[in-house]
């Protein structure tokens, strides 16, 4: 006990070292002063008195938690109450009717502003079962996510200053398919790349697509982006904004709906299968006659289709784009939403997504904390939860004994 | 042993390199049909190499890699990815267990149906009558295999949880659902207590003399060899000293000298 | 001639300043097989400790090369006390986790030092004061290389220089060495690997600090998010030279400098970065084991 709480007030006085410079010392390099902020350094030293005994306590379940599964040989060592709430119907039935009762009022009752950061936290939940595909089912870290988004929402936004007939709803395929298109042609040349390499490379994809939107002026408006995109139209009704926002809303809902709808059945598929057992072990995977690159790519295309779907949408609600909505720290929050939410599960990923778009915003307070708190939020996941808030629930099927073919060989 | 017998491999000269390192050196072996057939030697001969270069892993160096599929054209296999070698049907199990960890043991046996099956990504999220047949039947199969390796009540697990015995059993199993006509095992009875060994001696006979499935077998469990094994070939830093029936290669001195002495005693 | 003179020398100086962060990767890489992505901030960091220090010794009357030692030698001790933690927090934990875990984990980290800097100082640029005067004798080439540019090019050979003293003839190096040969091997005869990995985080942060406080001083301002680019345009420089190996990480350093110099002088400087990315893709692509690297098989 005393040792311990040696050793704790030892690591605080070391972060209070640490953090000296830059939590207590600011200069003004212009006006030659100082400021010298004293309180920080009590706050940091408490701050890490408190975190160490909680990591160390953490750290110790986490321990014990693995030797225990190792010691039960199995036995699924905890069900997530989560998890349970999902797989008995009779908890969940409800659980949705009562999700889709809110989801259906919600215009209602709240003002068109909250609606707007809802459709926002809807694009997001889309964004992250589309990079679900990829990273957390295939296990292909990619890093420049943004790049389809970007490529979905510059897609509408060119294609109605060229083409205005086409329309909003024409859009909405043609910039997943672009974004899909996209993915494939990017994902072509990294097929044998290995993971971590991969992830290097889609990030310089996705910085790249930025730089190129930001200097190729004459084709996408450069720095200054491009305004007056339409609104998702309705049969040529004009729409106060009120309006268009609650459409806009409802228009999302069922994005997100479909998106669950496609994702959850391609998991427990054929495909889906391929997908995971390439994340688990690819050499594996190829050695059981599964071709990787299809896999791959398949994977990559249609993570990419619902970025660039979702990112017509993005240009719809926005109006307005430009090349900084499209930045990596855009690809990070994605991606904090997946590793949140726990990799390859569908549910984890939508409510991930909703708290941490929703959170900063309802939260001012927590606003200016936000990335950092993402920063810390996949460091802690990765080390005590890496299958996320809601663990991914594999399949199960039953045995028919009676029907089974014998013929073979 | 009227005709002669029917040959589904035919490995000749094969030779890897690993920079300055000949792993394996000009290699011959065939494996017939119905046939099982033993690759010994001690550790680091070369064993694993010559799978990864037979199963389309690593490219050869040099060397000739010809398959004769029955009901099948004859081909010459260098460089195949190792999935195309799967769809032709040599499937194999690995020496460091690679089971898909995180899936359930009956998902990784259906991974095994992947090349044997056709739905699409359409196919897939429309899931027709048609879709939902073939994943019917894949599930059955699966059911089937597990059945034939005692793995039916682990079903639903993931296969990280197996013990170590029986993550080699799955293994077994999903390279099966491939359909192969000739099984690959790398090592299949390494760390199984002797009890595990003697199901594992009757699961392999079963598979190839029931089944008609040919198996090449590396193995360092000399009882297992003797028992089982039509023949045997026997190598040694990368190169193959000797080939024979388990008599003959129980009174080669080559052998005795360079294996049989030190590999009794470990196994 | 002189432009291009201007140009190789610029592309020289930023190249071993690229080199110098690059070693830091190539170094963790060639250890653990972790990406370390986190290291760009630790350059920041070095770079910001570097900034007060010299604002608070100047206000308090010191001048010339006091400040410039001190700075220095601050930055590096903070730079390496934040490259330990680093490690301990972020890394160590993960050491048997499946392998883009530390990766995720690292990128984790580095969102939270920019944004911890962020917070703790400011989200603007802040001036950075040049530490190195102009010296006289330099007067007749000023308009070819600059008097930082050559303290930049002499620091760095010096540090690369000891690095590889280091890694040659003492104890600890040849423990990295052998760390980096096979770890399980290195545990077996008695290297305490987590010291070796360590020491390896220790060594990589001290020469990012040095770059991040030359870079500083040369370019005469920083922000929270520097580190982001030269990350990324070091860690090109480590994957061009081949990563893991120490040699590798100056040429390709220097190589990546000097095409980026000279791509900007000669075709537009609007897609510089693109061109460090664009380098970073084609050497994955074309020639991953870089170009003194040597392509190996993975083991089955
Ligand atoms: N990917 C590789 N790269 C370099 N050397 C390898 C590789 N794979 C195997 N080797 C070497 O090839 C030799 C044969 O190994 P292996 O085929 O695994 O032997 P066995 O299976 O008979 O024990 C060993 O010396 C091993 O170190
Ligand atoms: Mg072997």
């Amino acid at each position: 006990m005393m040792a311990s709480m040696k050793r704790s007030i030892l690591v605080a006085l070391w972060f209070v070292f640490l953090t000296f410079p830059l939590m207590v010392v600011r200069v003004n390099t212009l006006k030659n002063t100082v400021e010298w902020r004293w309180l920080n350094m009590v706050w940091v030293f408490v701050g890490a008195f408190v975190l160490h005994n909680l990591w160390r306590w953490a750290l110790d379940k986490r321990q014990k938690s693995r030797k225990k599964a190792e010691l039960e040989d199995g036995a699924e060592a905890d069900l997530h109450i989560g998890q349970r709430l999902l797989q008995e119907p009779k908890l969940y039935r409800p659980f949705l009717l009562g999700l889709a009762v809110v989801a259906l009022l919600f215009p209602w009752v709240l003002d068109v502003y909250q609606v707007n950061i809802m459709v926002l936290a809807l694009i997001f939940v889309v964004l992250g079962l589309g990079l679900n595909i990829t990273v957390g089912l295939a296990g292909l870290l990619d890093l420049g996510y943004v790049a389809f988004f970007a490529v979905g929402a510059y897609s509408y936004a060119l294609i109605n200053q060229h083409f205005p007939a086409l329309g909003f709803w024409s859009c909405l395929p043609i910039g997943g398919l672009i974004g899909a298109f996209f993915g494939i042609v990017l994902g072509f040349p990294i097929l044998r790349l290995r993971g971590d390499y991969l992830a290097i490379v889609t990030l310089g994809f996705g910085s790249i697509a930025k730089i190129v939107i930001e200097n190729w002026e004459e084709f996408t408006s450069g720095a200054k982006g491009i305004a007056n995109i339409p609104r998702p139209g309705l049969f040529g009704i004009d729409m106060s904004i009120e309006g268009a926002t609650i459409y806009t809303y409802y228009l999302m809902v069922l994005m997100v709906l479909f998106t669950i709808f496609v994702t959850n059945r391609l998991k427990d598929s054929r495909i889906g299968r391929a997908w995971m057992a390439l994340r688990e072990d690819e050499i594996a995977c190829v050695a059981m006659g599964v071709d990787m690159a299809r896999t791959k790519l398949s994977a990559y295309a249609l993570g990419a289709f619902w970025a660039g779907a979702v990112g017509v949408m993005f240009a719809a609600r926005n109006t307005y784009i430009n090349p900084n909505s499209f930045t990596f720290m855009e690809s990070a929050i994605v991606l904090s939403i997946v590793v949140l939410g726990g990799m390859g599960s569908i549910v984890g990923v939508i409510i991930a997504a909703l708290v941490l778009i929703l959170m900063p915003e309802y939260l001012r307070a927590f606003a200016d904390y936000r990335m950092l708190v993402f920063g810390a939020v996949m460091v802690l996941m990765m080390i005590f939860r890496p299958q996320g808030l809601i663990a991914n629930v594999r399949k199960t099927y039953a045995y028919r004994r009676a029907e089974r073919g014998e013929n073979h060989g | 042993m009227a005709d002669a017998p029917r040959k589904l491999l035919e490995v000749r000269e094969l030779t890897m390199d690993f920079g300055g390192l000949r792993a394996v050196d000009s290699v011959t072996l065939e494996v017939c049909e119905n046939e099982i057939v033993a690759l010994i030697g001690p550790n680091g001969a070369g064993k694993t190499t010559f799978f990864n270069c037979v199963t389309g892993i690593y490219k050869p160096t040099r060397g000739e890699i010809m398959v004769h599929p029955p009901g099948g054209q004859s081909r010459k296999i260098n460089g195949f990815k190792p999935n195309r070698v799967t769809e032709m049907g040599m499937a194999r199990t690995f020496q460091n267990i690679r089971l898909f960890q995180n899936m359930t043991v009956l998902e990784n046996v259906m991974i095994g149906r992947h090349c044997r099956t056709r739905t699409s990504i359409l196919g897939a999220i429309m899931r027709s009558p048609g879709v939902t047949r073939e994943e019917r039947e894949t599930i059955d199969r699966a059911y089937a295999l597990l059945e034939k390796v005692g793995l039916v009540d682990f079903a639903d697990e993931f296969a990280k949880n197996l013990p170590y015995g029986a993550q080699r059993r799955l293994e077994i199993a999903r390279a099966m659902a491939t359909d192969p006509f000739l099984l690959l095992l790398d090592e299949p009875a390494a760390g199984m207590n002797p009890q595990e060994t003697r199901e594992l001696d009757e699961l392999i006979v079963r598979i190839g003399k029931e089944e008609g499935i040919a198996i090449l077998l590396i193995e360092h469990d000399m009882k297992l060899v003797m028992n089982i094994s039509d023949r045997i070939y026997v190598m040694e830093y990368g190169k193959k000293i000797a080939k024979g029936t388990p008599q003959e290669i129980r009174s080669n001195p080559k052998v005795i000298e360079a294996y049989l002495g030190e590999g009794e005693e470990d196994a | 001639m002189d432009y291009f003179l201007e140009l190789f020398c610029s592309g020289l100086t930023r190249g071993s300043i690229y080199a110098l962060i690059a070693l830091g990767y190539t170094m963790v890489y060639g250890i653990i097989q972790l990406i370390n992505f986190a290291h760009g901030e630790i350059y920041m960091i070095g770079a910001f400790v570097a900034l007060i220090v010299a604002g608070v010794l100047t206000i308090y009357g010191f001048s010339g090369f006091s400040i410039l030692i001190l700075a220095m030698l601050i930055a590096m001790i903070y730079a390496a006390a934040y490259g330990y933690t680093l490690e301990k927090i972020a890394y160590q934990p993960l050491r048997n986790a499946p392998r883009l875990s530390p990766l995720i984990s690292a990128i984790g980290a580095s969102l939270f030092l920019q944004n911890y800097v962020l917070l703790a100082q400011t989200p603007d640029f802040l001036p950075f004061p040049q530490l190195v005067p102009d010296f006289a004798f330099m007067e007749p080439i000023a308009h070819i290389i600059g008097s930082s540019e050559l303290v930049i090019l002499v620091t760095s050979a010096i540090s690369m220089v000891a690095l590889t003293l280091l890694i040659k003839y003492t104890r600890m190096g040849k423990a990295m060495r052998a760390t980096q040969q096979d770890m399980v091997m290195a545990r077996l005869v008695g290297i305490n690997v987590d010291r070796v990995i360590s020491v390896t985080f220790i060594i990589g942060s001290v020469l990012a600090a040095i770059g991040g406080v030359l870079v500083g001083s040369y370019i005469g301002q920083i922000n929270f998010y520097i580190g982001f680019m030269a990350g990324v345009k070091a860690f090109t420089a480590a994957v061009l030279g081949g990563i893991g190996n120490i040699p590798g990480a100056a040429l390709g350093g220097l190589v990546l400098g000097l095409a980026e110099s000279m791509a900007a002088g000669y075709i537009s400087s609007a897609y510089e970065d693109v061109f460090a990315f664009g380098v970073l893709v084609l050497i994955l692509i074309l020639r991953p084991a870089g170009l003194l690297g040597k392509a190996v098989k993975q083991k089955v």
